[in-house]
Formats: structure tokens, sequence, C-alpha cells
């Protein structure tokens, strides 16, 4: 096969299966701006964004915190069964998030082992806590990813040096170790808010998808489609908000990308 | 190590647990009762297959993609090359519509020759499964064959060449033994996320059971009526995820042992 023949065969791939359904995407939301535009200013959507960036922001700090040290855990950890938790942490990027928002239900319900919360009057289930708790779940993995190898590379001659001087372990950690994590844990920050963004199993099955309360953009999106009665300019319009901020996130990680690398 | 500890207890290790437990509650005969049922049955069969095709399918175009982005130039490589991580960012459900826009009703692929009629609407086939898998799974195979790739050194395929052996030759004998650790990681991925794939599948496929319903699906529209025998399929989704990750992994382990020595 020639070098012209793959090249054909891969960028006819990539029209066929990424860059035209994008521009047709495009076409229909263009067909009816003005349909789009009320969708998305309608105030039950308008809450759906906030709601969305409320619980990503939560999971975000969540998890960056959970992640460095977790990651710290796997590299300079002295502790057996480092390589069991390198394996575990990445369990949430292989479940479906059906499972993920059904095994929350199952654990929060009624009659479930942590019901004691819902049977109590306080709501985590079809409230905002299980939507958190769902998008903390399925983001665990991106910053751990992220970090341990960073970690691995940097060593521990400048923290050891650091200590020597009589610096105490967090100045260790905020002067040393952060600055030299910082672009990998930024990197995992995006992933995490990427995935947190376009969460849409787990949520669906734990949020209720209350219109102007528990309803997240992607559970919107998919109420604006099965409510659609033929106009699709709703579930365009807000697809199209969503897709220019994955493509923001994006055009991110390509910036941040470079600068990881001259470590 | 308290701290990572308790916060996967309660994070993963708990809900997990709660759904093992809850399938438990069935005992082992209606457990097997639910799980075989025909309509979970199909589910779990259609998943299976169509995750299969799709991932087989990414498999060759992923290769073929990175081997392109890495050794060819042409003008846009640089774009291309970017756009490969978007289905990684889109959220899944605007995954559907963006397929939905080529692939759906009033597809603009709509053509008549000889008399046959042709067009591209997959809405509330297996087809649109597949589709939208391959979107979804496109990143996996490209991401992990592409470094690769790139640290690959051309001098050996420039000696096999110089040694008589054909294209085909030393791409089956230099090159792929490389690559493969990298395809099969990729295959993995993919495979795990296609399985439980839902948001990508759920607007267009139309869920019809036997027809086009998938495993996640099937299980989506049953929790709330039936959470038992809901927690008995999700085992099983369960066990699956665990199956190919530890497959994939000992044909991994396989594959690199001369170079572990």
């Amino acid at each position: 096969m020639g070098r012209l023949s793959l090249r054909f065969a891969a960028l006819g791939y990539l029209t066929l299966i990424l860059i035209g359904p994008l521009v047709m995407m495009v076409w229909r939301t263009a067909e009816d701006v003005d349909g789009a535009w009320t969708a998305i200013s309608d105030p039950d959507t308008l809450s759906a964004f906030k709601l969305t960036l409320m619980v990503t922001a939560i999971a975000v700090v969540v998890n960056t915190v959970f992640g460095i040290v977790c990651a710290l855990v796997i590299v300079r950890g002295d502790i057996r069964g480092r390589g069991f938790l390198n394996a575990f942490v990445d369990l949430p990027l292989s479940l479906s998030p059906v499972i993920v928002g059904f095994s929350l239900l199952t654990l929060y319900g009624l009659d479930g082992w942590l019901g004691w919360f819902q049977r109590n009057g306080y709501e985590i289930l079809f409230a905002t806590p299980s939507i958190v708790l769902a998008t903390i779940f399925v983001t665990l993995p991106f910053v751990v990813r992220e970090v341990v190898p960073t970690l691995r590379e940097v060593g521990t001659e400048q923290e050891q040096a650091a200590e020597t001087l009589g610096a105490s372990g967090w100045q260790t950690f905020w002067r040393i170790t952060l600055p030299c994590i910082r672009w990998a844990v930024i990197y995992g920050v995006v992933l995490t808010a990427a995935r947190g963004i376009g969460e849409f199993g787990a949520v669906a099955v734990v949020s209720g998808n209350f219109a102007g309360e528990t309803q997240t953009a992607t559970l919107r999106v998919e109420d604006a489609y099965q409510f659609a009665y033929g106009n699709y300019a709703p579930a365009y319009g807000i697809s199209f908000v969503l897709a220019a901020t994955a493509v923001i996130i994006l055009v991110a990680m390509i910036l941040l990308q470079p600068k990881e690398s001259r470590h | 190590m308290g701290f990572v500890t308790t916060f996967l207890l309660i994070i993963v290790v708990l809900p997990i647990a709660a759904i093992a437990s809850r399938a438990t509650d069935l005992g082992w005969s209606g457990f097997w009762q639910v799980v075989s049922s025909p309509e979970a049955v199909s589910a779990l069969k259609l998943t299976l297959l169509m995750s299969t095709l799709a991932v087989l399918t990414t498999a060759v175009f992923g290769t073929i993609i990175a081997w392109v982005l890495v050794r060819d130039s042409f003008a846009g490589k640089s774009v291309v090359n970017a756009i490969i991580d978007l289905p990684f960012a889109l959220p899944t459900i605007v995954a559907g519509l963006v397929i939905m826009a080529l692939y759906g009703p009033q597809t603009p692929i709509d053509f008549t020759v000889n008399g046959h009629h042709f067009d591209a609407n997959v809405t509330f086939t297996r087809g649109a499964i597949y589709v939208a898998l391959l979107f979804v799974t496109l990143p996996f195979v490209v991401r992990s064959v592409q470094p690769v790739l790139m640290e690959l050194d051309t001098e050996l395929e420039e000696a096999a060449r110089s040694l008589g052996a054909s294209e085909f030759a030393t791409f089956r004998r230099v090159v792929l033994p490389s690559i493969l650790p990298g395809i099969l990681s990729g295959v993995a991925m993919a495979f795990a996320r296609a399985v439980g794939e839902i948001g990508a599948i759920v607007l267009i496929a139309g869920n019809l059971p036997f027809k086009t319903e998938v495993a996640s699906i099937y299980l989506f529209h049953r929790i709330s009526q039936d959470p038992e025998g809901s927690a008995a399929v999700a085992v099983v989704l369960l066990l699956i995820s665990f199956a190919v990750l530890l497959g994939i992994g000992a044909l991994r382990w396989h594959v690199t042992r001369h170079e572990r020595g």
C-alpha cells in the first residue's frame, strides 16, 4: 500500500466518522438559529448549565485533591499493594456510567446501606448530592493518571534537598513538589472538567431529571430531543453550546501539551 | 494513605459492593433466571457483537490514522491531529446528535443509481449503534499507537526493505510486532468503553428490545421497576469489564515477554 492510498484511507475514514457529522451538526444548528437561541436562553436551560458548571467545579476540586494525594501514594508510598491501587484507580474508566448511577441508587436508596440519609430528609438521590457523587466517581482517574508519570519522572532529589535544608513537609510540597507537577495537574483538571460536563448515563440514573432543578445540560439535550415533535432546533442549539465548550477545552489541552513535554 | 483508602471505599467500593449484595438477594436460581431471560441475553449478545465489530474497525483505521499522522506529511496535518481528541471532549449525548446530523433522517447522503435507492439514514437500526461506537472509540487506538510509532526507529524497516522484503512483509514482520502492545491497550480501553456506552447510542438506536437495545440501555430502562433483576444484569456487565481488562492485560504481558527477558 502506498503512502497516498493510506492517507486517502485515513482522511476518508475521518471525514465519514468525525468531520462530516460535525459539519452537518453545525449546519443543522445554523438552519434555525432563532429556534436554537430560544432554547438556549430558556430559564430551565440556563439553570441546567448552571447546575452542570457547579457540579463539575465541585468534582474538579475534590478529584484534584484526591488525585494528587493518590498519585503521591502510588509513586512515593512505601506500602504494599501500590500496583493494585494504581490499577484500581482506572476502574471507573471501564465501567458503564449506568452501573455507576445504579450503584449509587442502591447504596443511598431508602433500603440501601446508607439509606439513613434519604430516610431522614437529607436528600441525596434525585437531588444535587447524587449528581455530584456520580460525577466524582466517573472523573476519578483523570488527575491521578496525569500526575503519576510526571511524579515518577521528577524524582525525589529536589525534595530531599529541601528537607535537608530544613523545610517542613508542607513547605516541600508547596514549594517543590506542586510546581513540578503543576502542568500535569492542570491537564488532569481539564480532562476532569470535560468529562464532568459531558457525563450523561450516571447522572441520568440518579438525578431525577427535574427541569430547572436537577436537570443537567446533557439531560436537557436528551429531553429536548425526546420531546422535539419534529422540531430539533432546541436539541441542536443546546448541543451546539456544549460542543463549543468541548472545542474550547480541546484548544486548552493543545496549548497545555507542549508545556508539559518541556519538562 | 488512610485518606486515599477511605475516599475510594466511599466513592467506588461501597456502591459497587451494594450492587453485588443486591444481586445476591435473588439467590442463585433467581439470578440465573434474570440473566438468562431472552431479552437480557439478546441485549448482552448485541452489546458484545456491536462492540467487537466497532472495536475491530477502530483498530484497523486507528492504526492507519496513527501511521499517517506520524510518517506522512500534508497540509492541515496538525488540525487533523487535534480533532482526533474531540470524541473524548464531546459530551456523549452530543456525540449522538452529531451522528444523527449526518446519519439520521434527512441525511444528505441519499441517491438512486439504476433504480436502486440508497441513503445513509441508520436511525433505529444496528447500523446506528455501530456508527455511534466508531465515533466514541476513535481516539483510543490512535492515541495509544501514535507515541509508539514516533519512538520506532525507521532503520530496521529500511534494513528489511533493502534485504528485499515487500512493504507488507516489512509491516507485518517489523512494524506490527512493535506497535501490537499499543494497539491492544487501545483496543482494551475502546472495548470497555463500547460495552458501557449509553449517551451516544440512546437517541439514534431507538432501543427496540431484541433489535437495537444494548445492555446499558436495557439496564437503564429496568432499574426503577426491578432493582434486583437489574443488579443481576449489572453484575454480568461488571464481570465482562473485568474479564476483558484481565484478558487483554495477559495478552499484552505475553506480547512483551521478549522485552522483559
